[in-house]
């Protein structure tokens, strides 16, 4: 069938196209040229006056692995407020701060989202992420797998094993929890909690192993680049939500000397000690630092006011944050020698100093980074905010005046403690279309996704030009997936399933004559077993693996 | 016949994957590392190949499509038992959500005395391989845990090597309320438990004394229930001063009223000791026959973890309201379908009304249901997942034999289809 898209106006970063009109074809799922043989057009949208863009990829969000589901089992008064009714063709569940699987595919369709990426997979939890992203119906999906924390990894430090067998032991790994990058959290934090260290600095040892934080973080940066793996190392810090932790991001930027690194939720690593509160925006120096070193990109993880739930495999910040839990109850998991998990509820509120400000200094980096390539649109889901308020976000990033209007609403104190109210820039639609499409696809690696030109997956989403950017974004009038009609006015009116986007690194086989020992002697799990095979994603019908391409070796 | 080997087990909830098995045609026999709890599992012969209608054998086409017509006319149909694998509960919840059924888990009154003291006020908790590597204290409250798991103690507490004790053998194991029922528990090298026993329903009481030594409150009493006080704050001392203690209950063995309330005095133990600068855990059992697996399924396709009833279009929770059971009995339902692809015993409760069973090949019946469809078992009949009872980590299951009976999922999703 030929589909064609007449006279939107488009927004194709990854093409060069910003704002011109013009028409579209759709053919087998993909974007087409305009066919030239006089092949009939079977069905056709008129676009005239409407954004035209790719559809929209979230680059970390918490959509699957168990601490989601500890989340959602947490908080079933959080669930009672938002229940999502089955319609003929689609199933029921409920939303809000940790929404049902099946809901959140929905939502993120409605949004004109077509593609999601889980950032913590543990990888002895892999196949829970897997099967939660298995039920979560229409987007593409992926995870980052975490490392980092993990008890083989800092006894390979130790014994001081080369490079290259670290490498194996990273690919092995990716391999078997089938993922598309690699992810660090508070890395070597995690499992430092568990010899009860109640913090760690960047260069700070684990009491048990002979190894820093930054040895971790400089070790799997360069696993990643030498295995060829194009989403750099996914890097949520040290010290998150720290009071002067914006020194520990710098020096974590510096480092990491050159090689490609991605911060995420960098709001929470951006705090300096001024003022009465000794807390201050750190949001001027880490842009600058973004600007300054090109092999650094980073996503925001904006809070937004509101109730949501924290949900992160930091359990060592995890628990030292437990006093805030609103409501007061929170979960810290330490996990099978891999890793461990906290999740904590909380409130954000406007008139509470310390949030107010997060709020302005997450506005702050968006606004004072100057390239759109290296800087991602996230709530860092559901720990700044659910995903569901990114259109209110992007009209804060777009409208300085409403952008203001918020501002003078909130505590007076962080309003006096922020430069927020002078950045007089906004985010043009072009933007808004690189930092959620086009670059986070460049960033994930995502081979033929994230732009509108021929060849590519027709991935598609058509907004109705509002003045009000937040309606605009909550309701898009079409979203195309995979050349389907997915939404209609903001509507889910079919369900598909979209792929697992997975890289599969090479590796020395025998590395599996370390591993298997060690699973043997000291993990519950064979090893044989602890391997995720394709047709656990597949098997049912729905799901299937797209494995894309590698950088050239290093 | 053949020898699969690295099998793991659906059975015993504590994720043993090191079995043996010889197949010989349709016949399973363990011949490496069963148990009590997983060998029978394993061994059950197969007896019904076909479905049943009203007592005669039919083909399954028919069997759903009767199936189907009973729940059409339905109000309130509950699905209970639940016991599968991961692919049946999905089918299970799917059919819920079309047919607008209760779904409850068999094992959900035991796992509710955590779920409650989770919403509440939430936990600290580890798992398996954490407990085997660096668990040097091991407190045990109320529960036989080798008659729970015969080979927990084998394979979790005196494995050979550790990653961070130099000696696992000398590892403290101490039992509260409930005596070990063997002597697994006792050391490769002969260290003994230490056993401070006392009657289920005196637990609160205990577990409340050894709370307010932990918290370095004023206890009067010299003795709770027969145990000396001292003895309670040699324990308390013991979890202080340990590397990593791991505190451990079983919630189907705190078997009295409110028991929801001493697991939360358990979790709030391992908070406190936590805060005062050690590091603690706790570890609830379960997991057996699919149990957690139901609500981890159910948690991420509802946000609830059981007991949901999707009769007004979307799921509502109450962990006591939509107790199958009691609305059996109290004639707020209309219609049973118990599943349960495990176990030959699980069979469904009493009812007058129409019920379909989705069960293990081998299920007898005081009361021939109105539609019996023997299914595969997860892990022996057909590939799939289930949770281990550390909720965490999911296991593959493996097919080791060519039964041709269908698996949960597939008859599940055939009804629903059919609806
Ligand atoms: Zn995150």
């Amino acid at each position: 069938m030929l589909i064609k898209l007449t006279g939107g106006t488009v927004y194709d970063p990854a093409s060069g196209i910003a704002g011109q009109q013009q028409d579209l074809f759709i053919q087998d799922g993909r974007i087409v040229d305009a066919p030239t043989d006089g092949r009939p057009v079977d069905q056709e949208y008129d676009l005239r006056g409407k954004v035209v863009m790719s559809g929209a990829i979230d680059m970390h969000t918490h959509i699957g692995g168990g601490k989601g589901n500890i989340a959602r089992t947490l908080l079933p008064e959080d669930h009672r407020l938002d229940p999502v009714h089955r319609t003929p063709v689609t199933r029921s569940g409920n939303g809000h701060a940790m929404p049902s699987t099946y809901v959140a595919g929905y939502r993120y369709a409605e949004m004109g989202y077509t593609a999601c990426f889980e950032p913590a997979v543990l990888p002895i939890n892999a196949r829970q992420a897997h099967m939660e992203m298995g039920d979560t119906p229409i987007v593409d999906k992926g995870g980052y797998v975490m490392l980092g924390s993990d008890d083989f990894l800092l006894r390979m430090l130790t014994a001081k094993k080369d490079q290259k067998a670290i490498n194996d032991y990273v690919a092995w790994t990716l391999n078997a929890a089938k993922g598309i990058g690699i992810k660090v959290v508070n890395a070597g934090g995690i499992n430092a909690f568990k010899f009860n260290q109640r913090k760690l600095d960047l260069d700070e040892k684990n009491s048990h192993y002979d190894v820093t934080p930054r040895q971790i973080l400089q070790t799997l940066a360069r696993a990643v680049k030498e295995l060829g793996i194009t989403h750099p190392l996914h890097v949520h810090g040290c010290n998150l939500g720290v009071p002067g932790n914006l020194e520990t991001t710098l020096n974590t930027i510096q480092g990491i000397e050159g090689l490609p690194m991605h911060l995420t939720h960098i709001q929470f690593h951006s705090y300096g000690t001024e003022g009465d509160f000794k807390f201050s925006s750190g949001a001027a120096q880490i842009a600058e630092a973004i600007n300054q070193n090109k092999n650094i990109s980073a996503d925001v993880g904006q809070i937004l006011f509101g109730q949501t739930v924290t949900a992160s495999g930091d359990n060592m910040r995890q628990h030292a944050n437990h006093r805030f839990a609103s409501p007061n109850k929170w979960v810290c998991m330490d996990i099978e020698c891999d890793a461990g998990c906290g999740v904590v509820p909380f409130k954000y509120k406007d008139q509470n100093f310390v949030n107010a400000l997060q709020w302005a200094i997450g506005l702050e980096i968006f606004l004072l980074v100057e390239d759109p390539w290296r800087i991602f649109l996230t709530t860092d889901h559901p720990n700044g905010a659910p995903f569901t308020s990114y259109p209110h976000l992007i009209r804060l990033l777009m409208d300085r005046s409403f952008r203001n209007d918020m501002l003078a609403t909130i505590h007076p104190e962080a309003q006096k403690m922020t430069t927020l109210a002078s950045i007089e820039r906004e985010y043009s639609l072009s933007e808004i279309a690189i930092m959620t499409r086009a670059g986070a696809a460049r960033i994930i690696g995502l081979k033929d996704r994230g732009a509108l030109s021929p060849g590519n997956f027709a991935d598609i989403t058509v907004y109705t030009e509002n003045a009000d950017r937040q309606a605009m974004f909550t309701k898009p009038d079409y979203v195309f997936k995979d050349g389907e009609l997915v939404v209609r006015d903001g509507q889910v009116v079919k369900v598909t399933w979209g792929t697992t986007h997975i890289v599969k690194p090479e590796y020395d086989l025998s590395i599996e004559n370390e591993l298997k020992p060690y699973f043997d002697k000291y993990l519950t799990m064979k090893l044989g077993n602890f391997k995720i095979s394709d047709d656990e994603i597949s098997e049912d019908g729905r799901g299937s693996l797209t494995a894309h391409p590698l950088r050239g070796a290093a | 016949m053949t020898e699969i080997t690295e099998v793991p087990s659906p059975f015993c909830g504590i994720g043993t994957d090191d079995l043996a098995i010889r197949v010989d045609g349709l016949s399973l026999q363990v011949a490496a590392n069963g148990c009590a709890v997983n060998t029978p599992g394993f061994e059950q012969p197969i007896t019904d190949t076909s479905p049943r209608v009203g007592g005669q054998a039919v083909d399954l086409d028919t069997a759903v499509a009767k199936a189907a017509a009973l729940l059409r006319d339905t109000k309130q149909p509950v699905i209970a038992g639940c016991a599968t694998d991961v692919n049946g509960m999905r089918g299970l919840l799917a059919l819920a959500d079309k047919s607008g059924a209760v779904v409850d888990n068999v094992n959900f009154p035991a796992a509710r005395r955590n779920l409650l003291a989770l919403q509440d006020s939430g936990w600290m908790n580890t798992t398996l391989a954490e407990l085997k590597n660096r668990c040097d204290v091991l407190l045990i409250v109320g529960t036989d845990l080798e008659a729970f798991a015969p080979r927990f103690f084998e394979r979790y507490l005196w494995n050979e090597q550790s990653m961070f004790l130099d000696n696992t053998a000398s590892r403290d194991v101490i039992y509260l309320g409930k005596a070990p029922s063997g002597d697994a528990s006792t050391s490769p090298a002969g260290k003994t438990a230490t056993v401070l026993t006392c009657a289920d329903a005196d637990l609160p009481d205990v577990v409340a004394v050894l709370a307010a030594l932990i918290k370095k409150q004023p206890v009067l009493a010299q003795n709770v229930a027969g145990i000396a006080v001292t003895d309670l704050q040699a324990v308390a001392d013991k979890l202080k001063t340990a590397q990593y203690g791991v505190i451990l209950w079983g919630a189907a063995a705190l078997a009295y009223d409110h028991a929801e309330l001493t697991v939360q005095t358990i979790c709030n133990i391992v908070k406190d000791i936590n805060l005062q600068g050690t590091r603690c855990s706790g570890f609830p059992l379960g997991g057996r026959e699919g149990d957690q697996t139901a609500n981890q399924v159910c948690g991420w396709t509802t946000g609830y973890p059981a007991r949901v009833n999707f009769a007004r279009g979307y799921p509502e929770y109450d962990p006591f309201l939509y107790d199958s059971q009691a609305m059996l009995a109290n004639g707020e339902a209309d219609a049973l379908i118990w599943v349960h692809a495990f176990n030959v015993n699980a069979k469904p409760p009493r009812t007058t009304l129409p019920t379909i069973v989705i069960g293990r090949s081998g299920m007898t019946f005081e009361k021939e249901p109105d539609v019996f469809i023997p299914v595969g078992t997860p892990g022996i009949d057909h590939a799939g997942h289930a949770y281990r009872l550390d909720n965490v980590v999911a296991i593959r299951l493996k097919k080791l034999r060519d039964s041709g009976l269908p698996s949960t999922a597939e008859v599940l999703h055939a009804i629903e289809q059919a609806l």
